[in-house]
């Protein structure tokens, strides 16, 4: 099981201070938070993609490539890339590029985007949401499968004789998440291709969240990848931890009453019992997360929110630390216990698939 | 008479929006419950009625608009209002149309969630120089929804309580007679109509209203200098 963090990557103002990052302070914030991610034995880091204030990461791929080049193990992902108001010839390429630069270490997971006026800018229509996830995917997965491509659709100029470089490396596309809150269109399009479904799970009560893989599940068999037990799962999670549950629900309670997401709305303990949220110690933030797998199965990935809110960098740090001494070596182990062999791992490049055995077997 | 056990039983669902305790508007709302109720049992179907008081969802529903979610307690109330066979929707009228608190919960139900449901508007208000809001403002509300809205909606100012439910141009009984005989003539007359369940009845992804694209029939070209090692192309 991969365990990781996830970074929208918004400025937004420490609300005890008042005081908001610069977008410089911010960009190489989320840099400092995947190199720690990686260094404290994390398997992934995802970054959002926004092209409006008050966000950073415009251009997800120039940052995991930048990431890439000052680590070794870590898996770049991001949360997510729009499938819908980018030109899927260019993800091809983009994150082909950065699949090479990578040594294989990329995936990604793709979203619609939920900023009405991002998809004017982009030439695109919100209405055609699921109509663009569909096409524009439909294309990209044939651009990194077939190396000649001529393909029409009705919200993209066709392509007649296209081949996308750089190939994908050594002809293995990025694994790709399909992420969706609130769509059963997209749980069924993950299911149809056999990719991975991510649920972000940090808005929604838990039936919600498994209803929607339920429905992946189900209709993954349907398609003919193999048993619902099989299919590629991911969730989201949001914590906050401190060594006892009253300090940690002290400090981050004005964090939560002016977040964005939920600011002025109920309250810290109501919204943790509504939702995934954990705000506490180590140890309830590893029996919440064991939970998660009564929700939805054994699942693949499981991704954290921590950078937001206004949450200054150095806590940041710290939680991840805490993450990375206290919380996902137990959720390791405590996964791996009773997980059937045969459900599967999510996919890895096979070069790294390979330098991990490498690493495992006994020198 | 009817044999109850085997008669038809059609849900009523009553959303008031008032803010009292006792409030007028849900004085209203229970008398025009009630004369539907009368009117779909003369009809041989037993009605099952369930009143909201909006007021008890308030904080709910202003979290639900922050957080994009309903709380248990307001999924309950939603799904009641979708799974119903008739609407009774009642506001108070302020400021010249319905209330906030009003507007806040049909905000939240989603949008085709009412297409065809047998609703009947009514509102209260302090004079009856504001009655014509529920045409003006309510009627277009429930237009927009898709309800299948009746011809009689009701209006009650504060004076139409002490006519007695007899008045030159119709009092307030006979408006309520009027309208929830209308409102039982519409739900006796349609189905019931299951709520569907998009998780459980997917549109399948290759009957899904794609864009039209062309595939390749022979399967994947393939140009041999781009072949990946270990392929197995020529």
């Amino acid at each position: 099981m991969q365990f990781g963090v996830f970074s929208v990557g918004d400025v937004t103002p420490d609300p005890t201070t008042g005081r908001a990052p610069t977008e410089a302070e911010r960009i190489q914030a989320m840099v400092t938070i995947a190199l720690k991610v990686e260094e404290v034995g994390l398997d992934v880091f995802a970054s959002g993609e926004h092209h409006n204030p008050p966000f950073v990461p415009s251009s997800p791929t120039t940052m995991l490539g930048y990431i890439a080049a000052r680590t070794e193990r870590l898996i770049l992902s991001t949360a997510t890339t729009l499938i819908t108001t980018n030109d899927p010839v260019k993800i091809a390429e983009d994150y082909a590029m950065l699949q090479h630069l990578a040594g294989g270490r990329v995936d990604l997971m793709l979203g619609r985007g939920n900023t009405g006026p991002v998809y004017p800018w982009f030439g695109q229509d919100i209405r055609n949401g699921i109509a663009l996830a569909y096409e524009h995917y439909g294309l990209l997965h044939r651009l990194w499968r077939e190396d000649v491509v001529d393909w029409e659709g009705k919200l993209r100029t066709p392509l007649t004789a296209f081949t996308a470089v750089p190939r994908p490396l050594d002809g293995v596309p990025p694994f790709v998440w399909h992420g969706s809150i609130r769509s059963p269109e997209i749980a069924e399009q993950a299911a149809y291709y056999g990719d991975g479904f991510f649920h972000n799970n940090i808005f929604w009560p838990a039936d919600h969240v498994r209803r929607m893989v339920d429905l992946y599940r189900r209709r993954f068999e349907h398609y003919g990848h193999g048993p619902a037990s099989h299919a590629i799962v991911g969730l989201g999670g949001q914590v906050f931890m401190r060594d006892n549950s009253q300090e940690a629900i002290r400090e981050f309670r004005p964090y939560f009453d002016h977040a964005p997401v939920y600011g002025g709305g109920p309250s810290l303990e109501d919204y943790m019992e509504q939702t995934p949220l954990t705000v506490g110690s180590p140890q309830q933030v590893i029996d919440r997360t064991l939970g998660f797998r009564d929700v939805v199965g054994n699942y693949q990935r499981q991704l954290f929110l921590l950078d937001h809110a206004g949450l200054p960098l150095p806590i940041v740090l710290e939680q991840i630390d805490m993450l990375g001494e206290l919380v996902v070596p137990v959720l390791r182990r405590e996964f791996a216990n009773g997980r059937p062999t045969d459900v599967p791992d999510a996919p890895l490049h096979p070069r790294v698939a390979a330098s991990r055995e490498l690493e495992a077997s006994p020198a | 008479m009817t044999d109850r056990a085997s008669s038809p039983s059609r849900s009523l669902v009553v959303v008031t929006a008032g803010l009292g305790v006792p409030s007028s508007t849900r004085l209203l709302a229970d008398r025009l419950a009630a004369a539907t109720e009368r009117h779909l049992a003369d009809a041989g179907i037993d009605a099952r009625v369930e009143v909201v008081e909006l007021r008890d969802h308030a904080q709910d529903l202003t979290n639900h608009l922050l957080t994009g979610f309903p709380s248990p307690k307001l999924q309950a109330v939603i799904d009641a209002v979708l799974a119903a066979d008739g609407l009774i929707a009642v506001s108070p009228i302020f400021s010249a149309s319905y209330s906030g608190l009003f507007k806040l919960f049909f905000d939240v139900v989603e949008r085709d969630g009412l297409a065809g449901k047998p609703t009947l508007i009514a509102a209260t208000g302090g004079t009856p120089r504001h009655s014509l809001a529920i045409e003006h403002a309510i009627r277009p509300l429930f237009a927009y929804l898709n309800a299948t809205v009746v011809a009689t909606g009701v209006y009650a100012a504060a004076e139409d309580w002490g006519t007695g439910g007899v008045a030159a141009d119709g009092g307030l009984v006979e408006r309520i007679d009027r309208a929830a005989d209308e409102l039982a003539a519409a739900i006796a007359a349609r189905e019931h109509q299951p709520v569907a369940d998009p998780f459980a009845d997917p549109v399948p992804f290759e009957g899904a209203a794609l864009p039209a694209r062309t595939r390749t029939e022979a399967g994947p070209r393939t140009r041999p200098d781009l072949a990946p090692p270990g392929s197995g192309a020529a």
